[in-house]
């Protein structure tokens, strides 16, 4: 091989190992782990000072939102443990008791979750009628709702 | 009715498609030029029935036809008259149709226009790249007939009375263009890879396959860029968490044939000029194809949770299916010519433009191996250690940021710098002053306060690039000017009209320069605070002084808008009221948002309105600054005008005998050779 190929292969060795390092690097640091609230507790010690996605059930009664100081906390459950999560912000439009949701943030000493961010899950792609609303077409079930008593003889003739 | 004739229809073509593909090849094949024109014949009946198709669809979902699951599903009665023509590609099975269609009418295009080219490679690739482009689109229609039929009616025959309507996330004019012009990225490219394949089985791997699919590639690549702009405008415009990119996997889907195809697009002037990186390049457009194939079957497999990826289903595997297909088989044709592909030139030196491009290459697939990485690693930590991780935007930008301010360096180095070796003295000409105003924009910036290696590096890597451009063009005007006696505009002209492959290339350049210059600001430098206001309380902010007034509500025929009115001022200036909203649509869980953004060229100030009391009492708000972010927007324009004048037909230049020493030498400037 000429000394221009072998200079070649040597300057793209470099840049590839540069790029090697560089990915390596950024992944040990920038993965986000994701646990629930039981993995959570077992982790201990282990799980401070991680970037972790938290993901759970917001618990039924424990939702306290005050939106003049944008205070915002709540507990997250998966059924067994339950843990305590402060966010500063105003919770995503589909959060609320009951429903699914995960936060990204870190643990701190005390146990309790600090959320960075929140993301509400979507439990179904559209919600299910409620009595008296117009039918609607639902994913993969194809039920009516019953006609409300005032609805107009225009939408029951369009059945 | 629809129905059967839709279904009808794309069974149809499927045998036509069929068709195509075996006569294309055996007419080329075995010299039967009877067979081969039977093969282009039907190339234009496929156009003619994938119309119909769309066609057929689209009045369905025009008449609300709600006996289609997928017209049910995509539109309502009271969803609006555009809205309901993009339902077409609203959902997976339109958007698979959609795909199809552009397919069909760009394999009529080949046919029409490459059938009349007289060059005797085009001639010789141009059934086999039929058949190429025929066994692509018979995939496509494989998925329409079986697991994505978008003519599928409901099961039971049970019409709804009403369809749930268009997903409210779409009901925005940014898109209704984004997947059009995405589409047509994709399957541009489709092109430029059916001729590759057809140069591997002919064996006929000079660089015809690459100078007649040359325009092919520049539109793809464009639509793609478009596309992916436009998708970035809509996620900034109606998504309303104040950016353009939040490397999500169906954004990155996106992205990776993008960088593979912006380095086809390089690596074939190398080959075009020097005779070498032959294998790169083919290797760079299947790629380029691949990944598109990829992209569909990550965002539409369901194996990755993605924010909007559409749907779970089967056609996931088709994808993957069609991913191993194209790969094996594109890979087994390259490496069984590999004789045929040896490099005519050899890397002169380090300090040239084949080098420069060589490195814009490593660059850029280094970016798309990272994005790759970055959008799969999930999948691998689960399946190898069974961990459920999220890989974020930290990663991506860790590593991207280094990688594109390497591509905006060689950004203002490659267009200029020599063939084979530079001297000395043309760097110094071509980079001195360019690199100074770089390190002075640097400096100067150091010194209003802007800290941050990448964001300097960033502005000052623009300020060069756009210096090398703009001295470009005032050499080349100014030589022309002197030794032809116009004005220097008007020579600017004639320059710019007699090579506009090249100063396209440089306009589009600047183009990118204006949106890195965006993309680092916006990024970098956001500024944002969320606030409580109670009715007649303000807030200051950058600036800006946001006063709450009042909620208001509208009810719109297919939404209920609740917004709140924000009189906005800045200094002594009012800026007038700003409503930004949430939409409630019927049948769907969540509201959408309504950003209100004040654009300038410094800055927008972003307003997004978050929890609002029942009785008006108080409202949240989250208040963003994001700075020039309007030159992402400029960039996107910039590089439209710059392709659009690298696809023009050339001018030919009429040499007059006795001017040509002078015309010779300008002609040699206007190339960029040394003189």
């Amino acid at each position: 091989m000429s000394t221009r190929g072998k200079k070649l292969l040597a300057g793209g060795a470099v840049i590839l190992a540069a790029l090697g390092y560089l990915i390596y690097s950024s992944m040990s640091t920038a993965v986000v782990y994701f646990v629930t609230p039981t993995e959570l507790v077992e982790q201990g010690a282990g799980a401070r000072n991680k970037a972790l996605r938290l993901g759970g059930m917001v618990e039924q009664g424990s939702l306290d939102w005050n939106p003049r100081t944008l205070d915002l906390r709540f507990r997250l459950t998966d059924g067994k443990t339950s843990i305590p999560v402060a966010h500063k912000g105003t919770p995503p439009d589909l959060f609320a008791e009951g429903k699914g949701a995960v936060v990204e943030g870190r643990v701190n000493p005390d146990g309790s979750f600090a959320a960075s961010a929140i993301m509400a899950k979507h439990s179904e792609e559209y919600r299910p009628p409620k009595a008296g609303e117009m039918p609607v077409f639902q994913k993969g079930r194809y039920q009516q709702a019953p006609l409300a008593p005032g609805a107009s003889a225009s939408e029951a003739t369009q059945r | 009715m629809t129905a059967t004739l839709g279904t009808v229809t794309l069974v149809t073509a499927f045998g036509l498609t069929l068709y195509a593909m075996v006569a294309s090849y055996c007419g080329a094949r075995f010299s039967r030029p009877a067979l081969a024109a039977s093969a282009q014949a039907g190339v234009l009946a496929l156009a003619g029935l994938l119309t119909l198709a769309v066609v057929l669809m689209e009045v369905a979902l025009l008449t609300n036809d709600f006996s289609l699951e997928y017209v049910a599903r995509n539109t309502s009665r009271a969803t609006p008259l555009v809205y309901k023509v993009s339902g077409l590609y609203g959902a997976l099975e339109g958007s698979i149709l959609l795909w199809l269609f552009m397919l069909g009418l760009f394999s009529a295009l080949v046919v029409l226009i490459y059938r009349r080219d007289e060059r005797p490679t085009t001639q010789a690739l141009l059934p086999y790249a039929i058949s190429v482009l025929m066994a692509v689109t018979g995939f496509f229609l494989l998925v329409t007939v079986v697991p994505a039929n978008p003519f599928a009616t409901i099961p039971g025959g049970f019409v709804p009375p009403d369809g749930q309507g268009l997903n409210p996330l779409l009901h925005d004019p940014g898109m209704a263009a984004h997947p059009p012009m995405l589409y047509l990225g994709f399957t541009g490219f489709t092109v430029p890879f059916a001729f590759g394949m057809a140069a591997l089985i002919t064996g006929r791997l000079d660089h015809g396959w690459i100078v007649s699919t040359r325009k092919w590639t520049v539109a793809a690549w464009y639509f793609l860029s478009a596309g992916i702009l436009l998708g970035g405008w809509w996620a900034y415009h109606v998504l309303g968490w104040g950016g353009i990119w939040a490397w999500d996997p169906v954004e990155n889907a996106s992205f990776m044939p993008w960088l593979t195809g912006t380095a086809f697009l390089h690596s074939v002037m190398v080959q075009e000029r020097r005779g070498m990186l032959k294998v790169w390049t083919l290797v760079l457009i299947i790629l380029t194809f691949v990944l598109t194939l990829f992209g569909t079957f990550l965002t539409r497999s369901g194996i990755l949770s993605s924010v909007h990826a559409f749907t779970t289903s089967s056609i996931g595997l088709y994808f993957l299916g069609a991913v191993a297909v194209a790969l094996v088989g594109s890979l087994t044709l390259l490496a069984a010519r590999g004789d045929k592909l040896r490099s005519e030139g050899t890397l002169d030196s380090v300090v040239s433009r084949e080098s420069a491009f060589l490195m814009n290459n490593v660059f850029l697939v280094g970016a798309c191996f990272t994005v790759f990485l970055g959008t799969i690693f999930p999948l691998l930590a689960e399946a190898v250690r069974g961990v459920k991780v999220s890989v974020g935007a930290p990663f991506f930008n860790a590593v991207n940021v280094p990688l594109g301010l390497g591509l905006l360096l060689l950004m203002g180095i490659g267009p200029l710098i020599a063939w084979r070796r530079a001297s000395y003295e043309q760097l110094r000409r071509h980079f001195l002053w360019p690199g100074v105003a770089g390190l002075a924009a640097a400096a100067l910036l150091f010194a209003l306060g802007v800290r941050g290696w990448p964001a300097l590096s960033a502005f000052g890597l623009g300020t060069f690039v756009a210096a090398v451009v703009v001295g470009e063009f005032a050499r080349v005007a100014r030589a022309r000017a002197a030794a032809t006696g116009e004005r220097f505009w008007t020579a600017l002209g004639e320059v710019a009209a007699r090579n506009r492959r090249r100063y396209g290339g440089l306009i589009i350049h600047l183009g990118i320069v204006c949106i890195a210059v965006g993309i680092t600001a916006s990024f970098g430098f956001q500024k944002a605070r969320e606030v409580s206001l109670a009715p007649g309380e303000a807030v200051e902010f950058e600036g800006y002084r946001i006063r709450y007034l009042e909620v208001t509500a509208d009810q719109q025929p297919h939404r209920f808008v609740l917004g709140a009115r924000l009189d906005v001022t800045r200094g002594d200036e009012r800026l007038g009221a700003f409503v930004p909203a949430k939409n409630f649509f019927e049948g769907r869980q969540d509201p959408t948002t309504t950003v209100a953004i004040r654009s300038t060229l410094k800055e927008d100030l972003y307003l997004i309105l978050g929890d609002v009391a029942p009785d008006g009492s108080h409202v949240t708000l989250r208040v963003l600054v994001n700075p020039l972010v309007m030159w992402i927007w400029i960039g996107g324009v910039v590089l439209s005008l710059g392709t659009l004048l690298s696809v023009l037909p050339e001018r030919q230049t009429v040499l007059v005998p006795a001017a040509r020493p002078v015309r010779a030498g300008l002609a040699a400037a206007a190339r960029g050779q040394p003189e």
